[in-house]
């Protein structure tokens, strides 16, 4: 994993330091809240309905056991006993003192991290695969790269005011999992013809009130190119940005209205300029940066464990577990585990303190100090060994964390919506816990397979409604709560923006919706091979229209 | 009927303006304005300045009674005024003095 050299934590200190003194002068009225909110916002703190709220970044969303500890510690210390992990990646605090909150930056500066570049229109938190460095089908470590592009964006003094803030996501599967088009830079990793690594480059993805699926602007990239490459694409967003209308602000607005040919021209010619310069990325650069994300050193083992194989027959809980939340690893053996964050009827994306303290000590224990956070709001450990799952997996229930559903129907991502969110429209967490409910039959979510529900509370999408297989969007009609429904989204390598499938349902018809869906799908398919997303595509929004609302 | 709401300063608390002039915790314990000019008279007041360092994000809410209790209209200000609905063991429903709790 990757550690801060002295400047790193001079920076952070330093950054720390001054906000402390910022906050003192807010109190004492030398600041006025109006020139005290960017200075907060810079540092991730928020207001929301009851409190402030605390944005932490989770770099990549690598966490090791250390860290995992002191966001454990911060919940009970300073907030109420837990944090709410984000499709960013981060993870937030609902109840944070504004007092409190230098000592809190404190105390995140002791294990490397901090809030910086979590608000604001700078670059923000560089988000990427949550099975980086263990998948079995990945073609190379995306984190070195994503490290890489930290440490250029971080407070890079030309991107700091930027028209809007800008996303980057990296994979290096090819099944993607960080959904890269739908952020304003995506990168897939790849090889060409030569052998040699490069990146796809897709710009101009995202979700909010335009979704947009990224444009491909590069078929191959070639490694030493990223930084300036990256750097050609900021500065031609910055110079032509729209800063006149912050809903026409980032960089999609940008591609639609400019078009791929003639915007791709810009960047080139602006890369011609920056290339050959000190952005070079020199292999020696790739490989000390590597040298920090080594994998860990895997014991030599079979790739059948009978001890795991035995369990598995023994104990059907354990066997609907593992079948679910295991993804497959490049070490024989091992494989890597999704912790979810779903428990039947529970807030999407929530741990308590002592959850992060658990899963702190099976990352430590079994998982070679190693937790990940991913963007759909569940934490994973990358690198498990299958001889040791049953002993993990008794842990896990014991704390409340062996829910067998990631990839599942409840296991839903929520944004905080009403509940918390100053911004909202309507409230997501109840409607996740009630679809839970409905679903709560592990059988029939089997049954149901690979499916994704995504819920806002607003159009700004936190909860990535757009590409939820069913999408949900919360909004307000005349005072009510109010739902709409898009099918057909999806986030990975066949990205694509859900539709608008009708008129919408007030909050207590929404779950009855859902359910009508399903049923749809289920007598729709072909077979229990195909999922949700295959049949809608086979098929066409017409059945499902005529489930919901009658032959028109 | 309307009361003035903003979140304190030092820990972002929901506060409602009461009959004196201080800032109180309990939407019921809030100065209940009847009459428009009444209303913007005071939001244009001393009383209210964010440069007092007590409050920021001062607005005006519309309330009504309901069971004999002073309430928020819109859900939002009822969330604001009672805490996460999905956690009722947090926020200001959680404490005893709450006629939620
Ligand atoms: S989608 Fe809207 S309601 Fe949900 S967290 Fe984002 S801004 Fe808030």
């Amino acid at each position: 994993m990757y550690r801060y050299d002295e400047f790193d934590q001079e920076f952070v200190n330093e950054r720390v330091a001054q906000f402390k003194d910022q906050v003192r002068r807010r109190l004492s009225g030398d600041l006025t809240e109006e020139q005290f909110k960017p200075l907060r916002l810079m540092n991730g703190l928020y207001l929301q309905l009851h409190a402030y709220m605390l944005r932490v970044a989770i770099p990549y969303g690598t966490l090791n056991a250390r860290q995992m500890r002191k966001l454990a510690h911060i919940a009970r210390s300073y907030d109420r006993g837990y944090g709410h992990f984000t499709t960013r990646q981060n993870i937030q605090f609902n109840w944070p003192t504004l007092a409190d909150t230098p000592k809190i930056l404190e105390e995140l500066a002791e294990v490397q991290m901090h809030a910086i570049q979590t608000s604001g229109n700078c670059i923000r938190n560089v988000t990427s695969d949550q099975f980086a460095g263990a998948a079995d089908d990945e073609f190379a470590d995306p984190r070195v790269y994503a490290e890489i592009l930290r440490q250029w964006s971080s407070l890079h003094p030309e991107f700091l005011f930027l028209p809007r803030k800008f996303k980057i996501a990296i994979t290096g599967a090819p099944q993607d999992r960080a959904a890269v088009q739908v952020h304003d830079i995506g990168l897939q990793l790849t090889q060409n013809a030569q052998g040699e690594v490069g990146f796809v480059v897709f710009v101009g993805g995202g979700l909010g009130r335009t979704p947009m699926v990224g444009r491909k602007v590069r078929d191959f990239l070639p490694e030493k190119d990223l930084l300036s490459y990256c750097e050609a694409i900021l500065r031609v967003y910055n110079r032509y940005g729209r800063r006149d209308n912050k809903y026409k602000a980032r960089i999609k607005i940008l591609m639609h209205e400019t078009g791929l040919d003639a915007l791709k021209q810009e960047i080139e010619t602006e890369f011609e300029a920056v290339k050959h310069t000190f952005l070079d990325l020199p292999r020696e650069e790739v490989e000390r940066i590597n040298a920090y994300f080594a994998p860990p050193a895997f014991e030599t083992l079979p790739a059948v464990s009978e001890n795991f194989e035995a369990e598995k027959r023994a104990t059907p809980v354990f066997a609907d577990f593992v079948h679910r939340n295991l993804n497959g690893h490049k070490a024989p053996g091992y494989a890597s585990l999704t912790i979810s964050l779903k428990p039947i009827g529970g807030a999407p994306g929530d741990a308590s303190d002592e959850q992060m303290e658990v899963i702190a000590d099976l990352a430590e224990r079994f998982g070679h100090d190693e937790i990940r956070v991913s963007h759909e709001q569940n934490l994973v450990l990358p690198h498990v060994k299958l001889d040791d799952l049953p002993t993990v997996f008794k842990i896990l229930q014991a704390n409340g964390l062996a829910t067998p559903n990631a990839g599942l129907v409840t296991d839903m991502i929520a944004c905080p919506g009403m509940d918390y969110c100053a911004l909202a429209n309507a409230r997501s967490i109840p409607i996740a816990q009630e679809i839970s409910q409905r679903f709560h039959d592990i059988k029939r979510q089997q049954d149901v397979g690979d499916l994704k529900i995504k819920i806002s509370g607003c159009i700004n999408a936190c909860g990535h409604h757009h590409v939820g297989h069913i999408g949900i969007l919360g909004v307000d009609r005349k005072g009510e709560e109010f739902y709409q429904i898009t099918l057909g989204g999806s986030a990975d390598q066949n990205t694509s923006i859900g539709k608008i499938i009708g008129r919408g349902f007030p909050a207590n018809e929404i779950a009855d919706a859902v359910e009508t869906v399903v049923e749809a799908y289920l007598q729709n398919r072909v077979g229990p091979e195909e999922t949700f997303i295959e049949t809608y595509r086979r098929v066409g929004d017409a059945p499902f229209k005529e489930a919901l609302y009658g032959t028109v | 009927m309307k009361v003035i709401t903003a979140n304190r300063l030092l820990d972002g608390e929901v506060v409602w303006l009461g009959p004196d002039g201080k800032w109180v915790e309990v939407v019921g314990d809030a100065r209940v304005f009847e009459e428009a000019s009444e209303l913007q008279q005071v939001l244009q007041s001393e009383t209210v300045s964010e440069e007092r360092q007590e409050v920021v994000g001062v607005y005006e809410i519309e309330v009504a009674y309901k069971d004999g209790r002073l309430t928020p209209t819109r859900l939002r200000e009822a969330i604001r005024a009672l805490g996460p609905t999905t956690h009722p063991y947090l926020g200001k429903q959680a404490r005893p003095e709450s006629p939620a709790a």
